[in-house]
């Protein structure tokens, strides 16, 4: 199993912070928008930096995701940010319509995703949104593991012409990718090569993976480990060549089953290549207040919960 | 374009009616009420008020925009753009047809030249416009960007962000203008969801600079759009509360809202059309 250097541990948020900030110097074109939630975003330098392309709109996202969309008329590239569950859930339909049905060229950044938003509880934790988000036509969706791949996601997506989601979080994390890494839409990157299991993972679970893939070295197995961390277009070519080779897969993100990556692969390997699979994520389950790693623990998003999924689909293999 | 005058603008809207009529009647669906009651003022921002190329490009810089909110009244957005040029008035007969362009309600996504921006779901337009409005000032760019938007559809909330959001952006190249014909799909709005106090009086008080004009005096529709104009650049929002009367000036459409979203049968259609002058030959 690889060995991966910690160069430090940061917000995958920061690092969309750092993203936007570089952005706003190379990209004249790139605007930001946010919901009374400029701190939490750290979208703070590219405000302080560019304050005549940013636009606070207050605790208004509806609004947003409409006005997001008019800016795109005239050439500018917005990018709007609040918390994942504002982000989409209590927009969608304006995504849907103004957005997406719209073909508009705005980039969804969304903070705060997934149970590691922690203390705030279900009402801010949401698990749903990257299956509503794949769901929409031409929506490109985007989950980074690190800081130093959400700051390259969020450069890149400015070069892409349509909407797209960017999903990233709160909690410190490893931050373990090259920094200042080129980051390729829709290109699934090999974490570690081998023969016994393919684990898909994206966002925070894929150094869960990491961590995994050092145990189950432990006992003499050989995971393949591979950061799927864009959702949609899915890499399937990657995918199923792995899946391929070792013939069985464990999925892992933190997310509804419902919808989520493994759903993704799920039907891909249904209607291509059908493996034996297991999943780790949340099942059909609302989150609530605790700290993230006692609710990573609680809702068994973590690295022995990958082990044992992989214990799991070897029997079935 | 040359720019039309009153009695010009009354012909083609009498026109702009007959198409709206046939189009609902070729599909037995859509929505005649709202579309006739906006003829007069459609054909008057296309052909008098507004700066527009009818060779389309979505960012329509350098050029007066306008959106439609209350996407429902597509035939008389489409009827007005094919009069005026943005494609061929035959085309209208496709209408809510298998493979399309003029989809039930507008949108970007079949190409249709004049259309920026999908719409239907209400209440999404002033965002959208106030949007394209910031954008036009990012682009130094000094035409000016309209909405009709609907009565009913002011129900939706997200209005009352974006008029918010205008105000306190000193968004002064927005123009939107509402369709009060006091109806919706449920009966009157009154009755559906009463709004309170005057209107005007509610968006004076969110900072708007407010207008009135009857919807079907077009001199009185030229009068007051030329003043808005005027008005714009000063710092605020402007809001022009248009009455109509839905399913104007067809005797048997007007009065109710039962004509919101009915397609009237053969023999309703010969009656409307008898009342309604062909002016530039029916499509």
């Amino acid at each position: 199993m690889k060995k991966f250097d910690v160069q430090n541990v940061k917000d995958t948020r920061s690092g969309f912070g750092a993203g936007l900030s570089e952005l706003g110097k190379t990209n004249s074109k790139v605007v930001a928008l946010c919901a009374d939630l400029t701190g939490s975003l750290k979208m703070d330098a590219f405000q302080k930096d560019h304050p005549e392309r940013f636009f606070q709109v207050g605790i208004a996202e509806a609004n947003m995701m409409g006005v997001a969309a008019g800016l795109t008329i005239g050439g500018w590239i917005p990018f709007t940010g609040t918390f994942a569950n504002f982000s989409t859930g209590r927009v969608y339909d304006q995504i849907r319509q103004s957005i997406a049905y719209s073909g508009k060229n705005v980039k969804i950044c969304a903070s705060h995703a997934g149970i590691t938003l922690g203390e705030d509880g279900a009402t801010h934790q949401i698990l749903e949104d990257i299956g509503l988000m794949k769901m929409l036509p031409g929506m490109v969706v985007i989950n980074p593991c690190d800081y130093n791949q959400t700051k390259a996601a969020t450069i890149a997506i400015a070069d892409y012409d349509g909407p797209v989601y960017l999903r990233f979080g709160r909690p410190a994390v490893p931050n373990f990718t090259e920094a200042d890494g080129k980051f390729e839409i829709g290109k699934a990157l090999m974490i570690n090569e081998g023969a016994d299991v393919s684990i898909f993972a994206t966002g925070h679970l894929v150094w869960k993976a990491i961590e995994a893939g050092h145990a189950l070295a432990e006992i003499g197995i050989d995971a393949e480990i591979i950061n799927i961390h864009t959702i949609k277009p899915l890499d399937e070519e990657a995918v199923l060549k792995s899946a391929s080779k070792t013939r069985c897969v464990v999925t892992a993100e933190e997310h509804q089953m419902n919808g989520g990556l493994g759903d993704s692969i799920a039907q891909l390997l249904a209607r291509k290549l059908p493996t034996p699979m297991e999943m780790v994520a949340v099942n059909d389950s609302f989150g609530e207040s605790g700290t993230p790693d006692d609710l990573m623990k609680k809702y068994g998003l973590e690295s022995v919960n990958i082990v044992e999924a992989v214990q799991a689909v070897l029997k079935r293999k | 374009m040359k720019q039309l005058n009153a009695q010009e603008i009354s012909g083609l809207s009498s026109q702009i009616r007959r198409d709206i009529l046939r189009m609902v009647h070729g599909c037995k669906s859509g929505h005649p009420g709202g579309s006739l009651g906006c003829a007069d003022f459609l054909a008057t921002l296309y052909f008098n008020t507004m700066e527009h190329q009818t060779n389309f490009n979505m960012d329509g810089v350098g050029e007066d925009l306008f959106f439609l909110s209350n996407g429902h009244i597509s035939p008389v957005f489409y009827s007005t753009l094919a009069r005026a040029g943005y494609f061929p008035v035959e085309e209208l007969k496709t209408f809510r047809k298998l493979n399309t362009r003029l989809q039930g309600h507008p949108t970007t996504h079949e190409h249709l030249p004049g259309i920026r921006v999908a719409s239907g779901s209400l209440g999404q337009g002033v965002s959208v416009a106030a949007g394209a409005a910031l954008s036009k000032k990012l682009n130094h760019d000094k035409h000016l960007v309209y909405v009709l938007m609907g009565d009913g559809e002011i129900e939706e909330g997200q209005n009352w962000e974006a008029f918010m959001f205008a105000a306190h952006n000193k968004i002064d190249n927005l123009i939107v203008t509402i369709d009060f014909n006091g109806q919706q799909i449920d009966g009157s709005t009154k009755d559906v969801m009463g709004l309170g106090d005057d209107i005007a009086d509610k968006l004076k008080a969110f900072g708007w600079e407010i207008l009135h004009m009857d919807g079907h005096d077009v001199q009185n529709i030229i009068d007051t759009m030329a003043k808005a104009k005027e008005l714009s650049g000063n710092g605020k929002s402007i809001f022009i509360v248009m009455k109509t009367e839905m399913g104007y000036p067809v005797d048997f459409m007007m009065g109710s809202h039962k004509w919101h979203g009915v397609a009237p049968n053969d023999a309703e259609l010969a009656n409307a059309l008898s009342q309604l002058p062909e002016t530039l030959g029916d499509y």
